[in-house]
């Protein structure tokens, strides 16, 4: 910028009148366009972020607006003791290693065949794209419908009978597959991207040095685009944990397929016990804050440099 | 690259349509569901024995799916509006505009995105009914711009980086005005960047489940994913799987409509930030 020179050149007090006022200016016209969205992410994101911390740490439940006493920590207490917690974020660690592995492999085999194929790859692109729009809740009908023993056509054309909403992982099955349909598409498009920076030169050159096709896989491709995998796997991480729409549609939480979001969910929401519900919420997003830094430590990358969340 | 061989590419068209088979199969399943009539319904096989309107005639009768799809419609489109237009003008500042906090602006952003928007559902179900925005537009149009604001400002930003900024000076020493040179030489640059920033900001309203069926209470303002889950059979000795199929149909025609037109541009909006840089 022409200004900074132009200050460290000339004392403060005489710096030509017209450049202050340009910088100043600027200054000003950035918040001012910044303002709405960062004032809106402040008033609707963070404060009631805060707010939840705070009425975690209180006995409150709307149905009884009298005993609203301060709690301390005891709600973490009353959650952490529950067996009911821990099967919960044991099935949503199921849900989301399960569905988060298989769709990197789907999901990569899937970008390498969108660049590599040369027939019908404009199809390819469109049609694979259309789970992403597709709303999460219509994808969990959609395949609760498929499985449903007295609708679906699933054991009908497998010739098999099975009640898969009855028992637990047959259960967690159908939901993680619901999950896998719905958002490989996502992953797919972001590990495409890292992809395409993999000059086809460095392959051959690896080709011609004797490396193998794991080899080029592991020692070649994947690190040179590291950055698109950590994203991919990242983003989808987190959204993955927080997963509520499907088990909402599916299940309901029964045959202990609740998760994490929807026990959330049933205190604040069904039971109306902010304070408790309040401690599930910080203790689900503390597990969010968790995975985000495990994968930054183990990638070791600027999270500065990260790209759009969708 | 491996080279071009037929037994190679000819496994790649098979993987292919396999691909698109898998894709199709759920879709094509629920519309193959929204025209079962009757009993038809429970036959557990693929399709109808006889292909019947009846459903969407259901469906259109029913106030909670009607109001629902307006409430989808409007609260959407509101939100998508309004935060497409904050995101622009703070993405044009971020990348054209020198001033402190811009950086902390990006990494709050991101720092929301990573919120489970379940988190917040207490506070704003809490506040909501103190302030009356319990059940109604603006009660949902709310976290719908927080939420989408970081990806509309992340995408805008890395969208905008790319616009070569020097043609609007060029334009003005030419003898352009302020106004023209950003009608003709900037606009043109940076309008299918917000298009695309609009249509995965529509996606993710259109999609909500969390915040509809927390903050809503009455077909006022109860959007369709949440209404889904309240649908009932025509009595109430009836499963509603034909009606939840039929308006699954529907709401996913707009989605089907905008990837079809818009397939590259969504690509390009979902990996911009994403690689650079």
């Amino acid at each position: 910028m022409s200004t900074v020179s132009t200050a460290e050149a000339a004392p403060r007090h005489k710096k030509p009148r017209g450049q202050l006022d340009h910088a100043q200016r600027m200054r000003r016209t950035g918040w001012m366009l910044s303002a709405p969205a960062v004032a809106i992410m402040i008033l609707v994101a963070i404060a009631p972020l805060v707010d939840a911390v705070w009425l975690s740490l209180f006995h409150k439940r709307l149905t009884t607006p009298d005993a609203n006493s301060f709690a301390g920590l005891s709600n973490y207490w009353v959650v952490l003791k529950d067996p009911l917690w821990w099967t919960d974020v044991w099935t949503t660690l199921a849900l989301t290693v399960a569905t988060v592995s298989v769709e990197f492999v789907i999901g990569f085999g899937l970008a390498h065949l969108m660049q590599r194929a040369l027939h019908l790859r404009r199809s390819l692109r469109t049609i694979v794209l259309i789970p992403y729009g597709i709303v999460t809740v219509v994808s969990a009908y959609a395949w609760r419908y498929a499985f449903d023993p007295s609708t679906g056509f699933v054991n009908d054309w497998f010739g098999i009978d099975i009640a898969w909403f009855d028992h637990r992982w047959s259960a967690l099955f159908v939901i993680a597959v619901s999950e896998i349909w719905k958002t490989t598409p996502f992953m797919s498009l972001l590990l495409l991207g890292g992809l395409i920076q993999v000059s086809p030169d460095v392959q051959e050159a690896a080709r011609v040095d004797g490396a193998g096709p794991w080899q080029r896989l592991t020692r070649v491709t994947l690190p040179i685009m590291k950055q698109a995998v950590l994203v991919a796997l990242l983003f989808r991480t987190m959204d993955a944990f927080r997963i509520f729409d499907a088990v909402f549609v599916m299940t309901g939480g029964a045959n202990d397929t609740e998760t994490v979001s929807f026990l959330a969910y049933r205190q604040l929401v069904s039971r109306t016990a902010l304070g408790l519900g309040s401690a599930i919420s910080v203790l689900l997003f503390a597990c969010v804050l968790l995975i985000a830094f495990l994968f930054i430590k183990l990638f070791r990358t600027d999270v500065s440099k990260l790209g759009s969340p969708t | 690259m491996s080279q071009p061989s037929p037994a190679r590419d000819g496994a790649r068209v098979l993987v292919s349509v396999l691909v698109i088979a898998i894709t199709v199969l759920p879709l094509a399943w629920m519309v193959s569901l929204s025209f079962k009539g009757g009993d038809d319904i429970n036959n557990a096989k693929f399709l109808p024995s006889s292909w019947s309107w009846d459903n969407y005639r259901t469906v259109f009768k029913n106030d909670l799916f009607t109001d629902a799809l307006r409430n989808s419609i409007g609260i959407s489109l509101i939100a998508t509006v309004i935060a497409v237009a904050c995101a622009t003008g703070t993405a044009y500042a971020l990348v054209r505009m020198e001033f402190p906090g811009k950086r902390l602006i990006l990494l709050g952003a991101l720092a929301i995105a990573m919120f489970p928007t379940i988190a917040v559902v207490g506070p704003l179900f809490d506040m909501w009914r103190r302030i009356g925005l319990f059940d109604t537009w603006i009660g949902l149009i709310l976290p719908y711009l927080s939420f989408t604001m970081p990806l509309s400002i992340w995408t805008l930003t890395s969208f905008f980086k790319q616009i070569p900024w020097a043609l609007e000076d060029a334009a003005r020493i030419d003898g352009a005005s302020a106004w023209q040179a950003f009608r003709y030489v900037i606009a043109p640059m940076a309008v299918p960047a917000v298009l695309t920033t609009a249509i995965l900001v529509f996606f993710f309203a259109w999609n909500d489940f969390v915040f509809s069926v927390s903050l809503t209470s009455t077909n006022k303002s109860r959007t369709v994913p949440a209404a889904l889950a309240f649908f009932t059979g025509a009595s109430q000795f009836q499963q509603p799987t034909a009606a939840i199929a039929a308006a699954s149909v529907v709401v996913s025609i707009p989605v089907v409509v905008l990837v079809l037109i818009f397939q590259k541009r969504i690509v390009a909006g979902i990996t911009s930030g994403a690689v650079k840089e």
